[in-house]
């Protein structure tokens, strides 16, 4: 009987007060392992003058040649940027100011311009929005991943997260939602004015889009046929397009969902003032400048109104450095970062010196 | 056990007869009792669950806490699609993991509550059984008793009935009850005893110890009921073969339980800062997302109603104001976070960690008895390293509870070398030419035997004074197996003493004493038992030797002795004074031992004085007491002993340490004030050096408050004193008073106080001085205060269960206290503090950076973050590596910590984690935050990247920021961790490529196929990682982050360094030398044994003979 075993066992146990730990029972001493001793072999790093200087010396001195590099090359960078806008009355897109979607016949205007430097090496074209909220939340989620993938229920049954561009005429929209529906639709063409002449520039449209995002994430609809449209069957444009999603391009690798235009555009900026990619223009030799110094003139179909919330749109010629486009912040800040380390670095030297407690275990009170 | 065992079977078989006529009595008793009628139940009940009720008690419970419900309500928030900012996932995945992990550790909690409860449950179940069928107990000799119980027989004679109570008030003497004598003629006769009806009326359950009222109806008779018939539960049975009793409380009702005290779920200071702190995150929450939603009203108003070309909002929604209602939902959804979902697991997981690294710590197991420390309450570690008052039981705690024969002074000369101050081997006296020595009692002084042997007539008197002049009982069970019943254990002590060297005391009868002298039976004529009393401070007894010699022996406190020698033996009496003194510096327990010769005819005309005092029926105990002085003079002086009241191993250091870490120590007990005093003396806790003992004795609250006046005037002046008090003391309504003088007190010793009063003065403290108290027992009496207390600590392994169960944290010495408090309390609040900084930091850098977010995307509640992210960041990418910190991180080692009690002191001030040091980590937590959002923000301002396509776009954005957080949260808690094991390496390492692995997971083609709505970041881990500016970013991301920390730190150690630092810095390994504990103090205050644990009354018992069961053997 368990019961009756256990009950003798205490009342024997009790009046000697010592229940034999060398009976049957193994004994309940605690392993001596390192980890349950808490005694793991360990490495214990302080925060000593040894070591907090010389690391505030080297990240100065490492901070500040970079920061310089970043500096240089970022100044080095050339740029154009043409504001197209039209808000102030003398521009010549003024007049396209207050154009709304699918006007036609599409506002159109020119404006000249002069580049004072050639840029020597492939120039990338950007078209700028300002004070466009790409990254609204409800802006952002307003779009079906899933559909643009080319998955043919989705095409059909656009997500609701797309509402209320879902739906328009009772078909479904596709690409549906808010983003595809805000698609900027300026065309822009460059010219070259030499002697009066006008040489476009071939602008390419192809190479704009991450790889990934033009052959992963953006696929068209699956079907028996390559035919665009029939694929599309049963779908309708969003409601700001003049065409539909599969007459975005007159080339089939660059059609439909996979239009490098509309994949950029997809991407959503991170913040109100953004640029996208626009055309590449490849240095064609290596004799002559991509972009010789002189007078241009820029083309623009004006579709795209944003006058009404005060937004900007922007024309940008740039080339591209090691580190990108140009931005002058990042070399500023880390030169102004290892200064600072560095200049820490020495106040904390001379203070180290000066009041430091160097003294050792010789007077830790008990 | 023989004999107990066929007795105990007698019992079942009665218990199966069911006899019907005793239903009467416990109908009777339930009247009264109200409730527990149905099931009349005695088990313990702590487990909360079973394997049914598990589920929904446990979701139900969890539900309770306002931290889940909390979650709860923001899940059904995110179910809104209007307001929902965030998936529904990145709540419900965290919640899952918080729910699970709780519901794990509560299982493992309850598992163990289940088993301890079986244990305590199946103690004694036979008797249980018994118990509960019919309301009669049969208790054998050791036993505890379980129930109140009234006494119906017993196996000695007359009803008589030896307990020991110290689980109850820890007076460690023998009491008797004596059954009344209706019920005690009832003896051992089962059938009688079956049939017995009696029913009892008496006062409800309350916690008197010492009082009970109640009459029994038996027979148409009343017999009216006091305490001297009860037995409390919790009481042992001694002395004593069986008897009889019937129950009046079970369960709850029991006096014990009834003093026990509310169970009161304990909180750290650190949990209740904690939440304060969770409340004022809360109200900042609210008020960022108040800002938030007006910032929003206003964009909507501004920009937002000209944008609407572009992003269409429907009509319900139109109002900017309503739009700026719904954002204040939206923001407290993806904000949350600053209320950390996982921090209250976290704590739980790492105080969990804390308790195994305590029930596995070996230093703290004790090989004699096989206890390891046991956590018992698994939420207090980090209160540990805060105590600044411990509480302190007497019995069992501080002293072994076990008295040795040490030494002592024979005619001017002394004997006996203590073995623990010598440290050369000694070898203890050999015994075993004595074969009814007994074996446990160690003498380290040949010398005496040598004299003993010699035949010294001097020793030889030593000793038959000790084997005749007491009042203790013997027994021989078997040959050679003597067993005393002791009425104090001094006194067994020296008769064991004297048994040993040859002068063995064998048995007793009303008129004779049989002492076997050096192997020669003795029986000596008892004429007269002089009894001891507390004013009297001596006994005597008056023997006739078989040759006719009358002989009076008198053993006393010396001071009280000394003055009734004989003039002739000044000489002996200054040696053996001066012996005394050495003794008592000792912390030894001394009597003075003194003989004299008696005439015939003296003792007989004094006899019959004696008689004539006794039958006077007014003031007999003051006649009395004349009459023995009468005859108590012109003694001649013997020597002395010195008893060792045994302090557990290391107290006397450990109190030393603990008070150099500031910590105050009381001793609250139930004993008398002579005993607690002489324990403090011997453990240092009172010295001679200290300037004033202040003794609070009044009776009356008048007395006490003069008193207590008094020693607030005289406090204001001087610095160290001591306090001792006596429990009339508490009863007195003077609370602040009491606190103020106590708490000014450098060691506050109370004594008599019952167990209900422990707790009051524990709940005094705790309710005046805003510290942390920790409460340490081993009985049953301090229950109440280890309940009350912040901190309950039971010394498991003497005493029963009932403490360790109520307890915290149970070991079996004292002095593994030190270590549970410097080392493991220590490291547990300094891992605590750490780990709640850096918690906090690590959601308000991750957190906030949504809101500087929110003025750049028109306060539309976007996150900057990828939902995974979210979901994942704080389960996942930075739970490891502050867990791993929480759990293993040392500043010190244990050794050190130990050492340096200075290094406790933060732990007592509250230094390292409090409001102060939490708006730091807010502050810092809001600059990474900044950082981490505006140095992207500035880098990628309309650019682009080194291909010339995107890097400014919302994903590469959220990557980057994503990035930099996990690198920058992982250096600060590499800089946070002062001790790196492979643990903290692995996990800190582990966390970031876990966190680079997920990331291209769910960047990656083949998760994207499958669900693209749910991973649409697809391929932005390798465009984005592969720019070369975007680890610029996160490289001075993190620098811009740390260098501020770093610069701080160093300055703070540089400038104002702790003694952590130093002792960091030096890491000497060298043990320093511990010559702040002084060995021996000399004191000159003499303390006698006698005034200790006797109690007067055992003198008439024996001579009225009732207590002899001279029949039986």
């Amino acid at each position: 009987m368990a019961v009756n075993y256990n009950a003798k066992e205490e009342a024997d146990g009790h009046p000697s007060g010592v229940g034999a730990p060398g009976g049957a029972g193994k004994s309940r001493k605690p392993d001596n392992t390192a980890f349950k001793q808490q005694r793991l072999p360990a490495w214990q790093p302080i925060l000593t003058a040894g070591t907090v200087l010389p690391a505030f010396f080297i990240i100065g001195l490492i901070f500040i040649p970079i920061g310089i590099g970043i500096f240089v090359t970022s100044n080095n960078i050339r740029e154009y940027e043409i504001d197209y806008t039209g808000t102030d009355s003398s521009s010549p897109c003024n007049k396209c100011l207050n154009v709304s979607w699918n006007s036609t016949p599409p506002c159109t205007c020119t404006i000249n311009f002069t580049l004072n430097q050639p840029f020597e090496t492939n120039v990338f074209m950007y078209y700028g929005l300002s004070n466009f909220y790409q990254n609204h939340r409800r802006y952002v989620k307003s779009r079906d991943d899933s559909q643009l993938n080319g998955d043919n229920s989705s095409l059909l049954h656009p997500s609701k997260e797309c509402e209320p561009y879902s739906t328009s005429e009772n078909k479904p929209i596709a690409p549906c939602g808010a983003i595809a529906n805000s698609m900027f639709n300026d065309t822009l063409e460059l010219f070259r004015i030499d002697n009066e002449t006008r040489i476009p520039i071939t602008l390419n449209k192809k190479g704009i889009a991450w790889w990934t995002d033009k052959n992963v994430k953006f696929r068209n609809p699956s079907g028996n046929t390559n035919n665009l449209t029939a694929l599309f069957q049963g779908t309708t444009k969003p409601v700001n397009w003049p065409k539909p999603v599969y007459m975005l391009d007159s080339e089939a690798d660059n059609n439909g969902f996979i239009n490098e235009d509309f994949i950029v555009w997809m991407r959503t900026a991170a913040l109100p003032t953004f640029r996208k990619l626009y055309r590449l223009i490849e240095r064609k030799n290596n004799l002559q400048p991509t972009l010789q110094a002189g007078k241009y003139s820029l083309d623009i179909t004006y579709n795209y109104p944003v006058h009404s919330f005060d937004g900007r749109k922007r024309m940008i010629l740039s080339t591209i450095s090691w580190m990108g486009g140009k931005n002058p912040f990042l070399g500023i800040a880390y030169i102004t970062v290892g200064s600072i380390c560095f200049f820490l670095g020495v106040v904390l030297l001379v203070i180290h010196h000066k009041y430091g407690n160097r003294n050792t275990s010789a007077d830790i009170p008990n | 056990p023989g004999r107990v065992d066929g007795l105990f079977r007698q019992g079942e078989e009665e218990v199966d007869q069911e006899v019907p006529g005793l239903r009467g009595a416990t109908d009777r008793e339930c009247v009264q009792k109200e409730d527990g009628c149905e099931e009349p139940n005695n088990r313990i009940k702590t487990s909360k669950y079973n394997i049914l009720t598990f589920l929904p008690v446990n979701l139900f419970e969890q539900f309770q806490r306002v931290a889940n419900a909390y979650f709860l309500f923001l899940l059904i928030l995110q179910l809104i699609p209007e307001i929902s900012s965030l998936s529904w996932f990145t709540t419900i995945v965290p919640l899952m993991v918080v729910f699970t992990i709780t519901a794990v550790k509560d299982v493992t909690d309850d598992c163990f509550r289940h088993k301890s409860d079986n244990q305590v449950n199946n103690r004694q179940a036979e008797v249980l059984i018994d118990a509960l069928r019919d309301d009669r107990i049969y208790l054998t000799s050791l036993f505890f008793s379980q129930a109140d119980l009234l006494l119906l027989s017993s196996s000695e004679p007359h009803g008589l009935c030896y307990i020991e109570t110290a689980e109850l008030d820890g007076e460690t003497n023998l009491k008797v009850r004596q059954a009344l004598p209706v019920t005690s003629e009832l003896g051992a006769d089962i059938r009688r005893l079956a049939e017995f009806d009696g029913g009892v009326v008496c006062e409800p359950p309350n916690n008197k110890l010492d009082k009970f009222t109640g009459v029994l109806f038996w027979k148409n008779n009343r017999y009216s009921l006091n305490n001297e018939q009860m037995l409390l539960r919790g009481c042992v049975l001694r002395n004593t073969g069986w008897c009889f009793g019937m129950v009046i409380f079970a369960g709850p009702d029991t006096k014990l339980m009834q003093n026990s005290g509310r169970t009161k779920f304990k909180r750290t200071s650190i949990d209740r800062l904690m939440n304060t702190l969770v409340l004022w995150i809360f109200g900042f929450l609210v008020c960022m997302g108040i800002i938030l939603a007006i910032g929003n009203s206003i964009w909507e108003q501004q920009v937002g109603a000209h944008f609407r070309i572009y992003l269409y909002w429907s009509e319900v929604v139109n109002s900017s104001v309503f739009s700026g209602f719904l954002t204040f939902w939206s923001y407290i959804i993806i904000l949350n976070s600053v209320v950390p979902i996982s921090l209250y697991v976290s704590v739980e997981v790492i105080r969990l960690g804390h308790s195994y690294f305590i029930n596995w710590d070996r230093k703290m197991y004790y090989p004699k008895k096989d206890i390891p420390a046991e956590v018992r309450t698994t939420t207090l570690n980090e209160e540990l390293g805060q105590v600044e008052y411990i509480f302190s039981d007497k019995t069992g705690t501080i002293t072994q509870n076990i008295m040795t024969f040490n030494k002592c002074s024979i005619n001017g000369k002394t004997y006996g070398k203590s073995n623990n101050y010598s440290r050369t081997k000694t070898v203890p006296v050999d015994f075993s030419f004595n074969p009814l020595a007994d074996r446990k009692f160690q003498f380290y002084d040949h010398s005496l035997i040598e004299s003993i042997k010699l035949g010294d007539s001097m020793v030889h008197e030593f000793f038959r004074l000790l084997s005749l002049c007491h009042t203790v009982m013997s027994e021989e069970k078997n040959a050679g197996e003597l067993i005393y019943q002791v009425q104090s254990p001094d006194e067994g002590a020296l008769v064991t003493a004297a048994r040993n060297f040859g002068f063995i005391f064998k048995s007793r009868t009303p008129e004779t004493i049989t002492v076997e002298e050096m192997g020669k039976l003795v029986t000596y004529q008892l004429l007269a038992i002089l009894d001891f009393n507390n004013i009297r401070k001596r006994m005597s007894v008056i023997v006739q030797t078989p040759d006719g010699q009358i002989k009076l022996y008198c053993k006393g406190a010396d001071t009280v002795l000394f003055e009734r020698l004989h003039p002739s033996n000044e000489e002996l009496m200054y040696l053996t004074s001066d012996h005394l003194e050495e003794f008592a510096g000792e912390g030894l327990r001394t009597l003075a031992l003194a003989y004299k010769s008696l005439t015939e005819e003296h003792f007989k005309e004094w006899f019959k004085i004696l008689q004539e005092e006794n039958t006077s029926l007014d003031s007999r105990n003051e006649h009395l007491a004349a009459a023995y002085e009468e005859i108590e003079k012109d003694m001649m002086l013997l020597g002395a002993t010195a008893v060792e009241d045994k302090l557990q191993e290391g107290v006397t250091e450990t109190i030393a340490s603990l008070s150099l870490a500031n910590i105050k120590i009381w001793v609250l007990t139930g004993d008398k004030q002579e005993t607690a005093m002489n324990i403090g003396y011997s453990c240092h806790m009172l010295t001679d050096t200290m300037n004033e003992i202040f003794i609070v004795t009044g009776h009356t609250v008048m007395e006490v408050c003069q008193e207590v006046a008094m020693l607030v005037c005289i406090h204001k002046k001087n610095k160290e004193e001591y306090f001792v008090l006596q429990a009339h003391a508490l009863e007195a309504d003077l609370e602040n008073e009491f606190v103020e003088v106590a708490c000014m007190c450098q060691t506050v010793i109370c004594c008599r106080v019952t167990p209900c009063q422990k707790a009051q003065v524990v709940e005094l403290v705790k309710k005046h001085r805003k510290a942390v108290t920790l409460a340490i027992g081993d009985g049953a009496n301090d229950i109440s205060m280890i309940k009350s207390a912040h901190i309950g600590i039971g010394i498991s392994g003497e005493e029963g269960m009932q403490a360790v169960l109520a307890s915290d944290y149970s070991f079996a010495q004292f002095r593994y206290l030190k270590r549970l408090l410097f080392v493991h309390g220590r490291w547990s609040y300094f891992r605590m503090c750490k780990f709640l900084c850096y918690f906090f930091y690590k959601n308000f850098s991750f957190t906030l950076v949504h809101f500087w977010f929110g003025f750049f995307c028109g306060f539309s509640a976007q996150t900057v973050y990828d939902q995974w992210f979210i979901t994942l960041f704080n389960i996942v990418y930075a739970s490891l590596p502050v867990l791993a910190m929480g759990l293993f991180d040392q500043d010190v080692n244990d050794e050190n910590s130990m050492d340096y009690a200075k290094l406790y002191e933060p732990g007592q001030l509250n230094l390292l984690f409090n409001k102060h040091t939490f708006f730091i980590c807010i502050a810092h937590g809001v600059y990474t935050s900044f950082a981490l959002f505006f140095i992207p923000y500035g880098a990628f301002y309309n650019t682009a990247g080194e291909d010339g396509k995107h890097i400014a776009d919302y994903q590469s954005f959220a990557v980057t920021v994503a990035t930099s957080l996990v690198i920058v949260v992982s250096v600060q808690i590499a800089l946070d961790t002062s001790y790196w094991t492979a643990i903290n390496r692995f996990f800190v390492l582990g966390s970031i490529a876990v966190y680079f692995a997920i990331l291209f997971a769910m960047h990656s083609d083949g998760i994207f196929v499958i669900f693209p709505n749910h991973f649409p970041f697809v391929g932005n881990a390798r465009n984005s990682l592969s720019q070369i500016s975007v680890w610029l970013v996160i490289l001075l991301t993190t620098v811009v982050s740390v260098m501020p920390v770093i610069t701080f730190r160093f300055l703070k150690e540089d400038l104002n360094p702790t003694i952590t630092d130093q002792l960091q810095k030096s890491r000497r390994k060298q043990k320093p030398l511990q010559n702040y504990i002084p060995r021996v103090y000399r004191r000159n205050s003499r303390r006698s044994a006698y005034a200790f644990s006797h109690q007067e009354g055992f003198g008439e018992l024996i001579t009225s003979g009732k207590n002899i069961n001279a029949v039986k053997n």
